[in-house]
């Protein structure tokens, strides 16, 4: 399979893209979660852009909705649809909805937008494998600020109590959220405690940007237990002028910073 | 243009305004403060603004107790995060006990634009006119949104403000008296009426000079209060003109169209034609495009009228 520095540095280029040919999107969040969602779709997850409803296999929800960027680029570099479609990004009639509409994209596995839902689908969807004796996994993406909705801790709570040890929650945690640092807004910190009281096996990747560290942290699920994986980003990852800053959460780069971004990502190729 | 303003500009003006004025005015964002605008106010009074993070249940109840204590909250969201999430705990913490909260809601409707369907709220009227003791009111333009805030604050109880996204043009002048309660006629006429509220109105306005062009004299109202509805103009406009539009950025179940329908059945029957969202949710696309495709344009405005005229 193709070397995945490669393939993550080709969705930060699509994300880029995409936000900049749509004038609007979400650029922060969506770069933060790349190596995740590289490992996860190219060497992790049983999925086949040719069977994309095939009912083994592996699930993702991205529960933080607004990085749909990252996800269509991802699924588009798997194959699931041309990249040319990326285009239609978050145009009318397109649909590459601004938030993931699994009714029409093949590989989005749930609608997601609103914060705090998704984790809660994927816990249904867990436990609807072990009732239909299948052995798919489920992964989820959730976001560090969208921990202080709190349906996230009524899903926490569930998850453990059912002893939902086919699911893998990754939490993002680039320290952001829209009105700056999430310790400033509303600290949900300590987070690995308040997993592991809820019965979660934690696990906490010191760089989420290093595809061998989430590589090694995917191997230490455990059984009857969900797990956790803390990754610490960095909003923006990839593009300078976009790394830690909150005030790149929700805008569109204009036509020079993008071809800034974009010179910046050749440049780097697959040495970040 | 310096005659443009979105509501929700207006409304954070308004806000640091009145922060001024009164000390018990208490502010709650979650998360969104430099789009609902509610930033404007905490500049000025750091000690009063709160954000209370991507959490708009507890938002809304910590602004009941807010409110239990004497407070003067203005708790502030997205539409979809405020009347759609934290619905019943609007319903059982702020209304039941008659708490004077006011819920000041932006990117409402379809206006949103590129966010898409999940944050376009077209159901916010709905659920919170169906609340008991809920003053519901949805502002026109900067003008009208300044005499809004300025109302719900003096009225003791809860009041749901809907605000929007886009810029739009000040129909109102400064001298506009706005009383909770009371539609404003903006244009005298007598073959038929268009009710409409929000972004609305103005279209409406806009249709209303395609109709006079040709030939047909169309009333227009601007229903600022959504609950208590003005029914006495509604009985007044049925009985005179005998052909009723209503225009709302919202679904047609349950929002202004339902409220004129309401009074219309009960009281004085006449044709009704709702230009509003068709049961359907949104999608993504530029606010212009997506009132074009969902027929909330003034061209489909005029099309109505010409049907409710026809149908007398
Ligand atoms: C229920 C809900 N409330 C508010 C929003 C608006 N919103 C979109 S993204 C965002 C901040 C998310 O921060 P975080 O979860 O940390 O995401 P990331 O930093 O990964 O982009 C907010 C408040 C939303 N989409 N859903
Ligand atoms: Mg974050």
């Amino acid at each position: 399979m193709a070397d995945l520095k490669v393939v993550a540095n080709n969705i930060r280029q699509s994300i880029i893209k995409q936000i900049s040919n749509a004038k609007s999107g979400h650029p922060g969040g969506s770069l933060s979660g790349v190596e995740i969602m590289s490992l996860l779709y190219f060497e992790v997850m049983n999925n086949d852009p040719k069977d994309p409803k095939n009912p083994d296999r592996d699930r993702f929800v991205m529960s933080k909705g607004h990085a749909s960027p990252l996800l269509y680029a991802t699924l588009a570099e798997r194959g699931y649809f041309g990249k040319d479609e990326l285009m239609t990004f978050r145009k009318i009639n397109s649909k590459l909805q601004g938030h993931p509409d699994m009714k029409g994209v093949p590989g989005v596995d749930m609608s997601t937008g609103s914060l705090g839902q998704g984790l809660s689908a994927a816990i249904g969807m867990a436990m609807a494998a072990r009732m239909d004796k299948k052995d798919y996994k489920v992964y989820a993406l959730v976001g560090d600020g969208e921990l202080q909705e709190g349906m996230i801790w009524e899903a926490v709570m569930a998850a453990g109590h059912y002893y939902v040890d086919n699911l893998v929650a990754f939490i993002d945690y680039n320290g952001l959220q829209i009105d700056g640092k999430i310790c400033d807004v509303m600290g949900p910190e300590p987070i690995d405690k308040k997993f592991e009281a809820f019965n979660w096996n934690v696990v906490v990747v010191e760089d989420g940007h290093d595809m061998d560290e989430l590589r090694e942290a995917l191997k230490k699920t455990v059984f009857g237990k969900p797990t956790a994986i803390i990754c610490k980003t960095v909003k923006g990852k990839g593009v300078s002028f976009m790394e830690d800053q909150a005030g790149w959460h929700g805008s569109a780069p204009n036509a020079d910073q993008t071809a800034q971004a974009l010179k910046e990502l050749e440049e780097l190729g697959g040495t970040l | 243009m310096a005659d443009m303003i979105a509501t929700r500009a207006a409304y954070g003006n308004a806000l640091a305004e009145l922060g001024k004025e009164n000390e018990n005015i208490v502010v709650l964002d979650a998360d969104l403060s430099k789009s609902t605008n509610t930033a404007t106010f905490g500049k000025e009074f750091p000690k009063r603004h709160f954000n209370c993070g991507i959490a708009e249940q507890n938002m809304m109840g910590i602004a009941a107790g807010f409110a239990a204590t004497g407070k003067i909250p203005f708790a502030s969201t997205f539409a979809m995060f405020g009347a759609g999430r934290a619905f019943e705990v609007i319903r059982n913490s702020i209304a039941y006990p008659k708490l004077n909260v006011k819920i000041a809601l932006t990117h409402s409707g379809l206006t949103v634009g590129e966010d898409g369907a999940t944050h376009q709220s077209v159901e916010d009227l709905s659920l919170m006119r169906s609340i008991p003791n809920m003053v519901v009111l949805c502002p026109a333009d900067g003008v009208e949104t300044k005499k809004m805030v300025k109302a719900a604050a003096e009225y003791n109880g809860p009041v749901y403000l809907r605000l929007g996204r886009p810029n739009l043009p000040v129909l109102f002048d400064e001298g506009y008296e706005f009383e909770i309660g009371k539609a404003a006629q903006l244009k005298e006429g007598n073959d038929v009426t268009i009710i409409a509220t929000g972004i609305m109105t103005s279209t409406a306005m806009e249709a209303q000079k395609t109709l006079e062009a040709e030939g047909i004299s169309a009333r227009v109202i601007n229903m600022g209060t959504i609950k208590p509805l003005d029914e006495d103009a509604v009985v007044k406009a049925a009985k005179e003109t005998k052909a009723i539009v209503t225009a709302e950025e919202h679904s047609i179940i349950g929002g202004l169209g339902s409220a004129v329908a309401e009074v219309l059945v009960k009281k004085e029957f006449a044709p009704l034609e709702m230009v509003g969202i068709n049961d359907t949710f949104g999608e993504s696309g530029t606010p212009d495009e997506l009132l074009e495709k969902y027929g909330l344009t003034a061209k489909d405005i005029v099309e109505a009228a010409k049907k409710a005229i026809a149908r007398k």
